[in-house]
């Protein structure tokens, strides 16, 4: 009875709409997109860098719950944190003081884990240069119709950022990817945000167009973190990033937010360093796009009165009954620790070995010279 | 804003149409319900409470169908179990079964150890030319792995923590810590390390594991261990590849593509319905219309069966964690003249409840894993909870509540246990309160382990950064039988193995292996592998030593944080252990999932399998850090650039006259005496 009761209400108001819906369909594919990608970097290792994983996945987590699945999110985390020895609540990261909010959640699925974060594989995923055996959650399936988000968190420097406190990569080398990922029409507009000290200084090489950017520090200013906790002993999130994370909490798929709303996120009187951004490769005015564009996958769903005939029914594959034909063989489980024949197992020859035969007959030919040579009646002068 | 609406309309229109499709999808499965429990439930269970009190005493299993109790006479005379069901041959078997299973055993050192058992059965042939394209319980992913690479076996898990034998007893699938993998392909392979490596990186995506740092040189290619657990007698072992991952770290991110291959693991997580359900807030729709999308939103986010108490928080909150996945060809019928495909998936579990803050030694489903059970998974065709109470015969050393007058035996491992069992495909199981939370409490302290027969620990001796000498030691526990065990150690090649040092001594004596085989290794190419069959006698400790030297890595091979050590994985040690009790032979009989796992040949002895600690060796490491930098820069600068400006000031230069010839010396000597300028 219920669902009747919102069966009616439901079509009177959409038949009071309908006039609109077709007004605002221009408006469907304005942004230019078709399908989200994110790639989320933490490239730091030990556990004092707790707060740089908890930057990333508080990223993810936002990321997903605005829209964008499991398989379109490149997470790379370069040490363990959930499950750490020194974490007092195993399969956990948090953000907030007293445990607040957990970010790491129950369903996390982390694509580069450990020492597979490398400068190499970073790039490798960004430009979609990966050996062919690499399986799809592992790789950037991105086209010229995609909007990628990246965000990367670690330490770093005046032009660089650390991975995993061995190797480092050049704001230099970090522009020639996202050039080569232009002239491989690997994205439509991306949006690329680093929370590292002097971050302002890893996006000034970029010359590829549609590409925005922030940064959470100045070149010469340091990110800083954000609160401590005494449990876990660590700062638990950068200032910039926990500042961003309460923004996109508020959110939601439908939201009018803009980016300008979200360059104003962090004031130098909360994050102490001053954040930066860029625009002026970015050919829409930021005003007019969305948070959601980059953060969230929304999809714009019209719908369609014309019925559609499947013409082409799938046809059932006929299964032939197997069991009809008699099996002679009877099948068994192999022994688990057959001693005897094991025992007798013969040592896999590596190298060549002449036959026997071939060694049996030479032997022969050394005694016929030697009797034919010395005859049987001097075997008195060598026994 | 007119496309904020037009949208909000669509998902309504979805939501709608969904919400249609479940309720016809409910009213679909009402009539299934009331099979069980519709008009004469209510007079079943009154009969049922009716009947409790006066039956006190305990049933044992067998005596609950009626017709098995004929056929099992001859199982009962030996003293066996009888199985958990008996189907009749005429009802047509679906082509795809699934069961699930929890062991819980009391441990004497009073951890809780806890065994997931997922069973999926499948008739069909993954390798037959037409693709296998519909799938219903057997998860898809893993369904195209085997079809694509030729897998005939396929075993692989994932383990934090050691398991401790002395303390815990046997496992009932054991595990090394870190990641361990090893597959079986088809004889239809041609180049099996190209299938491998493909494999492997497959698995890694499938897994969210780092399994594709699995390479040649950490694989190994057993000999006589690894023995397949399916069916089939072609033991060619140039189709076997072995290899463990001791650094793998095993998280949530672990767990979660564990579970969604299960049939009644996954959570569907749909994004427009949280969406819609905002709409309908924030528009203040009225409220049937909320109703029906929490309860859309309940049924599409909740898991069934034991899945709901896969829940990572306190799954890893333990002292022992270990998931697998293990492929293999088992029997479809008792005659075995068909085989079908079984997937099996294990999560061990072994919590420390001392540890989490508890004082008062009790134990219960909902503090262990902070759910309870309210419901069997709906496809599945058994649903078991199994409590080990062997140890508690009268009930004098805990106290389990909600009680049950199921019991089971089962010969597992050479030992005769005996199990409470909950049977919850059974409504009374769940009683008034529609939900099961076991509860165990504690009596007394009291009560021997019987010490397992076999056990093994390795490590490290030595001193310096040179050389080293790794020690196995194999515990033969029997007072009276000398058993064989089959040792396989798979050694990374920066430990270069002295392997004439190799000694294999028992009670003082030179032990020698009936079978060695070595493969020596290739720096930067594969690892070292040896492979003994040892005779251990009774009541002795073997010890195996070798010395090894470490080798010199390229300061580009040493990975981001070379202080911490180089691991080298568990030795895995292989036995046929003599049980005191007779073992099942018969693999084609109905058995509880957890003593089916290794196949049996012999009653008078069972097969298992142990894992040493992994080692963790350091390496001669370069330091570098920072001061090391600045110290070779300071010094350079020193040499260079001081020590010539030094020599520049302190030194007199003068041209050194070349040593004149001799013929120039005696006309130089003529010159002098003419009064000539010499030459």
């Amino acid at each position: 009875m219920q669902i009747l009761t919102l069966l009616g209400l439901f079509s009177a108001c959409f038949l009071a709409n309908s006039i609109n819906i077709e007004n605002s369909a221009g408006q469907f594919f304005s942004s230019g997109h078709t399908n989200n990608w994110a790639v989320l970097v933490c490239t730091s290792r030990f556990w004092f860098n707790y707060r740089h994983v908890a930057n990333t996945l508080s990223v993810y987590r936002s990321v997903k719950r605005l829209g964008i699945p499991d398989s379109h999110i490149v997470l790379m985390l370069a040490d363990d944190m959930a499950c750490n020895h020194r974490n007092p609540k195993p399969a956990t990261v948090f953000s907030h003081k007293n445990m607040e909010l957990n970010v790491y959640g129950d369903d996390v699925e982390v694509d580069y884990r450990g020492y597979e974060v490398t400068v190499e594989n970073f790039l490798r995923v960004l430009t979609g240069r990966l050996p062919p055996s690499t399986p799809r959650s592992k790789r950037l399936l991105s086209d010229d119709r995609s909007n990628i988000l990246i965000y990367l968190t670690g330490h770093g420097g005046n032009g660089f950022l650390k991975f995993q406190d061995s190797e480092e990569i050049s704001n230099v080398e970090l522009a020639d990817a996202f050039e080569q990922m232009w002239q491989k029409r690997r994205y439509n507009e991306l949006l690329f945000i680093i929370d590292t000290c002097q971050g302002a200084s890893m996006y000034e090489r970029f010359y590829s167009p549609n590409i925005m950017a922030l940064a959470s520090s100045q070149v010469g200013e340091d990110s800083l973190s954000h609160q401590p906790d005494l449990a876990i002993g660590v700062h638990l999130m950068d200032r910039y990033t926990f500042y961003m994370l309460e923004f996109l909490e508020d959110i939601h798929p439908a939201s009018k937010t803009n980016m300008n709303d979200l360059f104003k996120v962090c004031p130098k009187s909360q994050c102490v360093s001053t954040p930066g951004h860029r625009t002026d490769l970015f050919l829409r005015d930021p005003g007019s796009v969305l948070i959601t564009d980059f953060f969230g996958s929304v999809r714009k769903v019209e719908l369609t009165m014309d019925a559609i005939n499947l013409t082409d029914p799938i046809k059932q594959m006929e299964e032939n009954p197997v069991n009809g034909e008699e099996q002679k063989e009877v099948y068994s489980y192999a022994d688990q620790l057959p001693v005897s024949e094991i025992i007798h197992q013969k040592p896999k020859q590596k190298d060549w070995h002449p036959p026997d035969g071939f060694i049996l007959g030479l032997w022969t030919l050394i005694l016929l010279v030697f009797f034919k040579t010395y005859g049987i009646k001097h075997l008195k002068h060598i026994f | 804003m007119a496309a904020h609406r037009c949208s909000c309309w669509s998902w309504l229109l979805i939501l709608f149409s969904l919400s249609v499709f479940v309720v016809a999808d409910i009213h679909e499965t009402t009539p299934v319900n009331d099979h069980h429990g519709g008009v004469d439930h209510n007079a079943q269970t009154a009969e049922q409470t009716a009947d409790q009190p006066a039956v006190e005493e305990r049933r044992w299993e067998a005596t609950e169908v009626k017709e098995a109790a004929t056929v099992d006479a001859a199982a009962d005379i030996q003293g066996t179990s009888a199985p958990e069901t008996v189907v009749p041959s005429s009802v047509p078997q679906p082509k795809d079964d699934f069961q699930e299973e929890l062991v819980i055993r009391p441990l004497h050192s009073g951890d809780i150890y806890a065994s997931f058992q997922f069973r999926t059965l499948w008739d069909t042939d993954f390798m037959r030319e037409n693709k296998v394209s519909h799938y219903r319980l057997f998860p898809k992913s893993l369904g195209q792995v085997i079809s694509k690479f030729s897998v005939r076996e396929l075993h692989i898990s994932f383990t934090q923590g050691y398991w401790r034998t002395m303390q815990w007893g046997q496992p009932f699938i054991p595990s090394p810590p870190g990641a361990e993998l090893w597959v079986w392909f088809q004889d239809s392979v041609t180049d099996v390390d190209a299938t491998w490596k493909e494999l492997t990186n497959v698995l890694s995506g499938i897994f969210c594991a780092s399994l594709n740092f699995i390479d040649s040189t950490n694989t190994v290619q057993p000999s006589a261990s690894f023995k397949p657990l399916g069916l089939g007698n072609v033991t060619d072992h140039s189709f076997l590849r072995y290899a463990t991952l001791p650094r793998e770290i095993v998280c949530t991110e672990n767990l979660t593509p564990w579970k969604k291959l299960l049939p009644c693991g996954s959570k569907v997580n749909v994004p427009p319905f949280t969406c819609a359900f905002f709409f309908l807030k924030k528009r203040g729709t009225s409220m049937p219309s909320v109703s029906v999308l929490s309860f859309l939103l309940t049924m599409f986010s909740e898991q069934a069966g034991l899945a709901v108490l896969l829940k990572s928080e306190k799954l890893f909150h333990s002292s022992f964690h270990s998931q697998a996945v293990h492929i293999r060809s088992v029997c479809q019928d008792w005659q075995c003249k068909t085989t079908s495909w079984e997937l099996r998936q294990t999560l061990n579990s072994v919590f420390d409840l001392h540890n989490s803050g508890q004082t008062k030694r009790e134990w219960s489903l909902f503090k262990m894993f902070s759910r309870t059970l309210t419901e069997a998974c709906p496809l599945a065709s058994s649903s078991k909870l199994y409590i080990d109470i062997t140890d508690n015969p009268q009930g004098e050393q805990f106290e389990l509540s909600p009680a049950t007058s199921l019991l089971s035996q089962a010969v597992v491992l050479g030992d005769r246990r005996t199990f409470s069992v909950y049977d919850l495909t059974q409504e009374t199981t769940f009683g008034t309160v529609r939900s099961l939370n076991l509860l165990i409490r504690w009596k007394s302290n009291e009560g021997e382990m019987l010490r397992p027969l076999l056990h093994a620990e390795r490590y490290v001796a030595g001193y310096g950064l040179q050389t080293g000498e790794i020690h196995t030691l194999m515990y033969n526990n029997h007072p009276y039988r000398s058993f064989p065990v089959l040792l396989l150690d798979s050694v990374p090649w920066y430990l270069r193995l002295y392997i004439h040092t190799l000694s294999v001594t028992s009670k003082g004596k030179d032990n020698k292996p009936s079978y060695i085989h070595y493969e020596p290794s290739k720096d930067r190419v594969k690892p070292h592998l040896l492979e003994m069959l040892i005779q251990l006698p009774p009541n002795s400790v073997t010890e195996v030593t070798v010395q090894f030297e470490r080798a010199l890595l390229k300061w580009t091979e040493y990975p981001p944080d070379p202080n911490h050590g180089f691991y080298v994985g568990s030795s895995v040690i292989s036995s046929l252990v003599p049980s005191t009790v007779a073992m099942h032979t018969n693999s084609t009989r109905e058995r509880p999932l957890f003593s089916s796992f290794f196949p049996c040949k012999e009653e008078s002895s069972y097969f298992v399998r142990i894992y040493t600690e992994p080692l963790l060796v350091n390496l001669p490491t370069p330091d570098f850090s920072m001061p090391y930098n600045v110290i070779c820069l300071t010094c350079t600068v020193v040499a260079v650039g001081y020590g010539s400006l030094y020599n520049l000031l302190t030194r007199s230069f003068q041209i050194e006259e070349p040593n004149p010839g001799l013929a120039k010396r005696i006309a130089n000597v003529i010159r002098r005496m003419r009064g000539v300028p010499p030459l």
